[in-house]
Formats: structure tokens, C-alpha cells, sequence
């Protein structure tokens, strides 16, 4: 096991590479720069500029100088976010992002799971068709109209919450933010969970399990679940990626000091340090998360153990 | 001798999109302690969802009504709290495709020893010896090492070998074997059907076993019941059906097994026809429009399954006249 995840891991180095010169590359090609303005800048100045961001050598070169400094660590300043280096700007925001978000994911996959697995195990019945409806909805109704409705209900009419705001991160504001963001998720996992318990509550060694006589809490629990969970399971590497990096949606409505807004507003202002910097935070965290979601993935099934 | 279990007019039906699909149309028989009894019949005749009726393991479309007596209490109606404390303790299965049944995410240990620890109430350890020894019994080399291995280490006959185990570890009084041997290659399923036979003798089980292989059969069986169409066609000791058989289909099945002594390159004797379809069974007698013998009595009236003496019951019309 250890060496395949060393193995992994070593794998993930020219694929962070290829991500970093791709998200470079192409943040080159598209037109404007973070200079442009509708007061043009004088030229001289514009070029003192440029030279203080190395934006005057050519792309290569440029590239060969932020790939030498990322390695020693260092993902430079940010050009519109004054006097903040891009790893300041990202380890300021992050924890309130990946906290939210990993409170949101384990919320959705707990309701999810058992959602979708009593769902299953009651199939065409009035609860399963409840279950899956509210799960459709939550699908389809997209999380700018989820966000203002929880916040507006919750916050303004009852006046249980606060509408939005950080505080000193108490409780209380974080808990709208989760809902919000593990509605979507809370109906993708129950979904997917009924799915392959259907499959799996109809196969043989479920059958057997009946067959020995154990009771129906044993027979779903200790029986199918492990089996069912797998989709579940592989679904939650890039889920929890998605989820920790922050929402622009969420966090903008609920005012959560992320970085979820950062992926937006850098890209749009050509803040090519810190549009680096994110990608390669989100980039690191998808890798990470697959190897993780692999590794939990031999756990469940013996199979994939002994081919490692 | 006391009956283990006692069927009396059972019937399964499964409703599908298509419509009602009757498998198994008012079946009656008993099975004595320590007796084996041989189910036969085509694929589709319904041998099998008999006795997933019985165990309670219908799909969930299927429902059966009827009576299934074990010991004198009806498995069919019984609380499922109940059924649980006899189905896996008192009454185990055995299932056809060995590659499936078993659960591929737990070791083979772990789901053996649940058995013991859910109905006997033992701790762990001691169904963990319990477990060993039983592989023993059966035959799996290394048990106390390869009890911890999990199903994908097994080969198919290893793998079947472990579902008899874990089916007897409460000595169950009756054993229902599934086509255990079907998926298995041959010098394997002799080593099976051996072994089926050494339990037989030293834990005094009832079998039944369901096949479509009437050399298996021969070799276990006490008695036979011939299945067609979702109805008992004919049922005897074995010795009679296949020396005297009475239903022109247990006669059709006998004339298509190969044989040793017989012409080298002669073809091989087959059933015309196929199966009824059992969603729209005939009006008379299921195996008529595939019948040498038959008549516009078969067509229009369905044959009694009558009683020939002996324990002999058949359901022609034709053999009637020999009562």
C-alpha cells in the first residue's frame, strides 16, 4: 500500500506541471492584460511596470521564472490585490472555505447515504418517490435562487440566523453557508446511494446474507452498503475538491471571507499571480483527493487490495 | 418417519409489466427427516422459486400463497422475526452460482462466523473454531489460514465448498442445494456431490436438491420430483423413475441423457418444443403441444396428479388406465 501511494504521488508530478503550463498558457493567449485600463497608461511607466513583474521578457522565459519560484515555494504577489502576496491571500481565505466545505460534504453524505439507502430499500413506494422528488428539486434549483431563499427565510422572516457575515467564525454564521452548500450534494449522494443499493440489494450475496437468517438492519448495513458505497465513494474526490475551494455563489451571498471569490474576480482583473496560485491550490486538492478517494477504495474492496 | 417439511398447495406468482407470471401453480409434497430429494425440470419449470418461496427469498415482485409446514409451522406466513430464527439455524440454502453468492467485501471468517454468533449467540472466538473446523469438514486444505482469506482467493469449487460449510455450521435439519454443482467444472461437482453424500450420512440432513441433471440424481437422490410448467409432473423413489418412468416428459428426459453404451455418432435425443410459456399457460396439460402421445383430452383438461401406490404419483392422462 505504501508504495503505491509513493507511486501515486510520483505520478502526480508531471500532471501538476502539465496543469501549471496549461493554466499558464492559456491565461496568456486570452486577450487583455492586468494593466489595461480605460485611462491608458503612459508608456513609460507601463513598461517600469511590466519589467517589475517580469512581464516585459518573453512567455517561455516568463514561465521558466514562475515555475523556478513556485518550486522554492514563493506564488509571487498579487498584482491587483496590493501589498498581498498570493499565499498570504489564499492562506487567509482558505480555512474559512475548506471548513465550510468539509462541513458541508460529511452533512451530505450522512443525510445522502441514509436517504438514498431507505429509498432503496423502500423502491416505488410513496417515501422513495418524497425522497427522490426533493432530491430532483434540490438538482435542479441552482444555489443563487437556494442561497437568498434560506437566507431570507431563516434570516430575515424567522430571525433564527444571522442573513450573512463572518463574525469572529462562531457557529451560527457558518450554518447557513453549509446548508446551502450541501443541498446540491445532499441529492446528487442520495441519488447515486439509491441507485447502486437497488443493484446491489438485488444481488446474490445480499440473497445469501437473507438466506442465513440475519436481520434486515445487518443484511443493509453489513452486507450491501460497503458494495453500494463505491459510487459514492469515487464521486466524493472530486465533490470535495469542488466544495472546499469555496462557492463565488455562496460565499458572495453569505459575505464568508473564502477564496472561493478569488477564481472569478483574478481571472477577470488578469491577476495572473493569484489566478496561479488558485489553480494550482485546486489542482493539488483534485489530485490529493482522487489518491484518497483510491486508497479508500482498496479499503472497501479486498480485490483491488491484493492487485496492489 | 416425520415430515421436515410439508408443502401443500403452493403458489408463486411474480407480477411483471407484462403481466401475472404464475411459477409455480399449486404444488404439494413432503420431505422426510434424513431424506434427499431430487427437484428436476427444465429451466423455467419453477423448481427453484419453490423453495425461494419456502426460504422467504422471493424478489420483490413475487408472492406466494399456499402452505410450507416445517415442523408444523408455516414459513410462509410466519412473522419474519421468526423466519429469521429458522432460515441460516434450521433450514440453510445452497445457491447455484457459488462465483456470486458469497460477499465479495468481507472475509470468508466474518461471514461465517455471524451465523454462529446471530443464532447460537457464541462470541467470536468460538465461531471462529466452529467456522474452522467446518472448512475442515468440507474439505478446504489450510482452513485455520484461509479463513481469513476473502472470496476472490477462492476458486469456484473452493468457493462452493464455503457455502456448504457455512450452511451447516447450526446442523441444519434441512439443506436445500441449488443446482450447487451447475457452475462448477466436472471433477469438481463429483467432489461436491461426494461430499453432499458423506453429510447426508453423518448429520442425518434432509437435502433437497434442486438440478436439471439427472445423473446427479442417481448418484444422492432418495426420491425424485419431476417439475414442468410450475406443476409436479410425476414424482417417485428414484429407482422408479427411472426404471419405470410414468409422464411422457420424465420419459422425454431420460431419452436425452447421453449415453456411455450408445452408438458412437448417433445424435443426441431431444425434447421437441420449448417450455410453455408461464404467462399464458395452456388450458390443459402443460407438456401437451411437445407430447408423442398426446390427445384432445390432454389439450382441453388438465391431468390430476394421481396416486399410483408406492409413494408413485404422476399427472398423465394417459397412464390413467394403469391404475
Amino acid at each position: 500500500m505504501t508504495r503505491y501511494i509513493l507511486k501515486r504521488l510520483l505520478g502526480a508530478i508531471p500532471l501538476m506541471l502539465i496543469v501549471i503550463a496549461v493554466a499558464f498558457f492559456m491565461m496568456r493567449i486570452a486577450p487583455g492584460g492586468p494593466f489595461d485600463s480605460e485611462r491608458a497608461l503612459p508608456p513609460e511607466i507601463e513598461q517600469n511596470i511590466k519589467a517589475a513583474y517580469d512581464l516585459d521578457k518573453p512567455l517561455v522565459q516568463q514561465f521558466g521564472i514562475y515555475l523556478w519560484k513556485v518550486v522554492h515555494g514563493d506564488f509571487g504577489p498579487s498584482i491587483k490585490i496590493r501589498d498581498f502576496s498570493v499565499a498570504e491571500l489564499i492562506a487567509s481565505g482558505a480555512p474559512a472555505s475548506i471548513q465550510l466545505g468539509l462541513s458541508a460534504i460529511l452533512l451530505a453524505l450522512m443525510i445522502g447515504v441514509t436517504l438514498g439507502t431507505l429509498s432503496a430499500l423502500r423502491q416505488n413506494t410513496a417515501a422513495d418517490y418524497a425522497v427522490m422528488g426533493v432530491a430532483m428539486t434540490g438538482i435542479v434549483i441552482p444555489n443563487f435562487v437556494m442561497a437568498p431563499l434560506l437566507s431570507l427565510v431563516v434570516g430575515v422572516y424567522w430571525e433564527l440566523l444571522p442573513t450573512s457575515g463572518w463574525g469572529s467564525g462562531e457557529l451560527k454564521y457558518k450554518v447557513l453557508p453549509i446548508i446551502a452548500l450541501s443541498l446540491p450534494q445532499i441529492a446528487y449522494i442520495s441519488r447515486l446511494t439509491r441507485g447502486s443499493m437497488l443493484e446491489v440489494l438485488n444481488s446474490n450475496f445480499v440473497r445469501t446474507a437473507r438466506a442465513k437468517g440475519l436481520r434486515d438492519h445487518l443484511v443493509v448495513i453489513r452486507h450491501a452498503l460497503k458494495a453500494g458505497l463505491l459510487p459514492v465513494v469515487s464521486y466524493l474526490g472530486p465533490a470535495t475538491a469542488a466544495v472546499t475551494t469555496g462557492s463565488v455563489v455562496i460565499e458572495t451571498i453569505f459575505a464568508v471571507p473564502g477564496i472561493g471569490t478569488y477564481f472569478i474576480k483574478a481571472a477577470l482583473n488578469r491577476d495572473y499571480p493569484l489566478v496561479m496560485g488558485v489553480v494550482i491550490v485546486y489542482g493539488a486538492l483534485i489530485i490529493s483527493l482522487n489518491l484518497l478517494v483510491d486508497v479508500l477504495y482498496g479499503l472497501l474492496d479486498p480485490k483491488l487490495r491484493s492487485n496492489r | 418417519m416425520t415430515a421436515v417439511l410439508d408443502v401443500r398447495n403452493l403458489e408463486t406468482r411474480f407480477s411483471t409489466p407484462d403481466g401475472m407470471v404464475s411459477a409455480v401453480n399449486t404444488i404439494s409434497f413432503t420431505l422426510n427427516a434424513g431424506e434427499t430429494l431430487g427437484v428436476v425440470g427444465e429451466s423455467g419449470s419453477g423448481k427453484t422459486q419453490v423453495f425461494m418461496s419456502v426460504m422467504g427469498l422471493l424478489a420483490r415482485n413475487g408472492h406466494c400463497t399456499g402452505e410450507a409446514l416445517f415442523q408444523g409451522d408455516n414459513l410462509l406466513t410466519m412473522p419474519k422475526k421468526k423466519l429469521n430464527t429458522i432460515r441460516g439455524s434450521r433450514m440453510a440454502m445452497i445457491f447455484q452460482d457459488p462465483m456470486t453468492s458469497l460477499n465479495p467485501y468481507l472475509s470468508v471468517a466474518r461471514q461465517m462466523t455471524e451465523v454462529l454468533v446471530e443464532h447460537k449467540g457464541m462470541t467470536t472466538h468460538d465461531a471462529r473454531r466452529h467456522a474452522i473446523t467446518m472448512l475442515d469438514r468440507v474439505g478446504i486444505p489450510e482452513a485455520a489460514r484461509r479463513i481469513d482469506m476473502y472470496p476472490h482467493e477462492f476458486s469456484g469449487g473452493m468457493r462452493q465448498r464455503v457455502m456448504i460449510a457455512m450452511s451447516l455450521l447450526c446442523s441444519p435439519e434441512l439443506l436445500i442445494a441449488d443446482e450447487p454443482t451447475t457452475a462448477l467444472d466436472v471433477t469438481v461437482q463429483a467432489q461436491i456431490l461426494d461430499l453432499l453424500n458423506d453429510l447426508k450420512r453423518d448429520f442425518n440432513t434432509a437435502i433437497v436438491m434442486i438440478t436439471h441433471d439427472l445423473g446427479v440424481v442417481a448418484g444422492l437422490c432418495d426420491r425424485v420430483m419431476v417439475m414442468y410448467g410450475g406443476r409436479v409432473a410425476e414424482t417417485g423413489s428414484v429407482k422408479d423413475i427411472f426404471y419405470a418412468p410414468r409422464h411422457p416428459y420424465t420419459k422425454g428426459l431420460l431419452q436425452s441423457m447421453p449415453r456411455l453404451d450408445g452408438d458412437a455418432g448417433s445424435s443426441l435425443y431431444a425434447i421437441p418444443g420449448q417450455p410453455p410459456n408461464l404467462q399464458n399457460l395452456p388450458k390443459g396439460c402443460a407438456f401437451h403441444d411437445r407430447c408423442a402421445v398426446r390427445s384432445d383430452r390432454c389439450r382441453d383438461i388438465p391431468p390430476a396428479l394421481l396416486d399410483y401406490g408406492n409413494g408413485r404419483m404422476a399427472a398423465c392422462h394417459h397412464e390413467e388406465a394403469a391404475r
